[in-house]
């Protein structure tokens, strides 16, 4: 796509604004009490949601623009990345906050007996260099072991489904759903790479 | 809304008729008081079937969860696994006429018109807290009867040491037994001395009306002292019994869901804490309560079960 500078700026002003949007209904639900019968965990359940969509999409531009041969998928990366990164904070922020009110007698109790809370714990603690290390300075100072930290990514997706699966009770649709989309996106990748491979191979003999 | 989390329960009270009569003026009150958290629509209906429902013994002096929170919030997996579209998909249930199937060890088996079991079994209104496996509980003025009265009546025979209840079985309209997330039909059980005991609860009404149908109408059960999911909704067969029967949950995830279920902060879900409970309808910065043993019935029913590991029958 041949843009300039401006309309590219607009564009991705117009994609922060829409980033931006399932955070501001909710806020809006809140304030006019919409939220249900309860509030913390549809606020709970929501940014978690949006933190594993805006992860699906991160994940999704690489096949795209390996698909339609275009380099403007990549331009969003960052900014979907750190959408992920902004709603698994909401997220956890509503656990500490609102679930256990900042109480850590009620963290110690509840965190351990648990499995699903630790996994989503050790999900986010994977996010959070990815998130810190996502500006252009950091990715010129790490060089090449930017892009080695940042395939991070690719077990926070596999450590996310965990945690949703360890959570559900019994109805498994939602989690398979993400599973699907997530399986068909690293797998993806698998199969690059292992293509790779066998074209360095084959060139070599 | 405001929660009175510091009231223990009096359940052995019985509740006044003053108070009875102060209380829908006291919930009045307390919905202007936080109209700006909650729906305008909470309290009791002015005009319900059960409004003149006495108030029975073990009703707890305790502040009423709204009736919109309690009627769009709803575990109906026959319907949906989601909380909220039960309350549409079950509009399509067919409620009336509606027949209890009664078999097993009974010297009076047969097919029971429910408008005859109303007939032999006068309503009055308990109002119960209601804690949920999944760590969230309400406080419910549920509309029926004791259950063991209406077993009575049946005349189980010595050999019926349990009796196990059967919801209704309709995938045509039961939209959620079309998918295998349970083992349709739902089926629940009680040991017999628990279900004679004065508490449990045959259900056909709330906040002074006839139950919604998500809420589990016509019939459901409702013991308050064990979580949520052995208050057997839309009850179309009771079988009385002389083995523990296999229930739902139990068949589903035998590890995590036992028979007996009781309410305990001691024995946690093996994924979760039962420690401590959200209160529904409170507001989003009130921390969660504390959970009691038994729902905090333990002085009516720990008798049930003195003497039993309560970490191995959980």
């Amino acid at each position: 796509m041949l843009l300039d500078k401006k309309s590219w700026a607009v564009i991705k002003i117009i994609v922060f604004l829409l980033g931006l949007t399932p955070f501001l209904l909710l806020v809006n639900d809140g304030i006019n009490d919409r939220l249900g019968a309860n509030p913390i965990e549809t606020l709970h359940f929501s940014f978690g949601d949006w933190a594993l969509r805006f992860l699906c999409i991160g994940l999704a531009l690489t096949p795209i623009k390996a698909i339609t041969k275009q380099g403007w998928p990549t331009r969003f990366r960052r900014m979907m990345g750190l959408y992920a990164f902004f709603y698994a904070s909401l997220h956890l922020l509503v656990f500490i906050v609102l679930d256990l009110s900042l109480s850590w007698e009620a963290f110690k109790d509840e965190v351990p007996k648990s499995p699903y809370i630790l996994m989503g714990l050790l999900t986010y603690s994977l996010l959070l260099p990815l998130a810190v290390t996502s500006t252009k300075n950091m990715q010129k100072r790490l060089g090449r072991n930017w892009i080695k930290l940042h395939k991070l990514v690719y077990v926070a997706g596999v450590t996310a489904l965990i945690h949703y699966f360890w959570l559900v009770k019994k109805d498994y649709t939602e989690p398979l759903i993400y599973a699907g989309v997530i399986g068909v996106l690293l797998g993806i990748r698998v199969i690059v790479y292992y293509r790779k491979k066998v074209n360095i191979l084959n060139f070599q003999s | 809304m405001l929660i009175k989390t510091g009231s223990d329960i009096l359940s052995s009270e019985i509740t006044d008729r003053a108070f009875f009569e102060s209380r829908r003026e006291f919930i009045k009150a307390a919905t202007v008081l936080s109209a700006g958290i909650m729906l305008p629509s909470h309290g009791y209906a002015e005009t319900g079937k059960y409004v003149d429902a006495p108030i029975g013994p073990y009703s707890a002096k305790l502040q009423v969860t709204g009736r919109e929170d309690v009627a769009n919030y709803t575990n109906y997996y026959e319907f949906s696994t989601n909380k909220k579209d039960s309350t549409v998909l079950a509009k399509a249930l067919q409620t009336q006429p509606w027949t209890v199937e009664v078999v097993g060890e009974t010297e009076k088996p047969g097919g029971y018109n429910l408008e005859d079991i109303l007939k032999d079994n006068p309503v009055q209104e308990r109002i119960y807290r209601f804690r949920c496996v999944e760590a969230w509980s309400m406080v419910v003025p549920w509309i029926g009867f004791p259950l063991g009265e209406m077993l009575k009546r049946f005349k189980p025979t010595s050999k019926a040491k349990f009796v196990e209840f059967t919801t209704l079985y309709s995938p045509e309209i039961m939209v959620g037994q079309r998918s295998s997330v349970l083992d349709w039909p739902y089926v629940e059980g009680l040991r017999i001395d628990e279900a004679m005991h004065p508490l449990a609860m045959m259900v056909t009404g709330m906040y002074g009306d006839e139950l919604p149908n998500q809420n589990g109408a016509p019939l459901r059960l409702i013991v308050p002292w064990k979580y949520g999911f052995k208050s057997i909704k839309a009850i179309v067969k009771i079988r009385f019994v002389e083995n523990m029967p296999e229930t739902a949950w139990h068949k589903s995830a035998p590890g995590e869901y036992g028979f007996y279920a009781n309410v305990n902060p001691e024995v946690p879900h093996p994924r979760w804490s039962q420690s401590r409970e959200r209160v529904l309808g409170s507001s989003i910065f009130t921390p969660k309560r504390d959970t009691e043993k038994f729902n905090g019935y333990g002085e009516e029913v720990a008798a049930l079960y003195s003497g039993m590991d309560l970490t191995q029958h959980f």
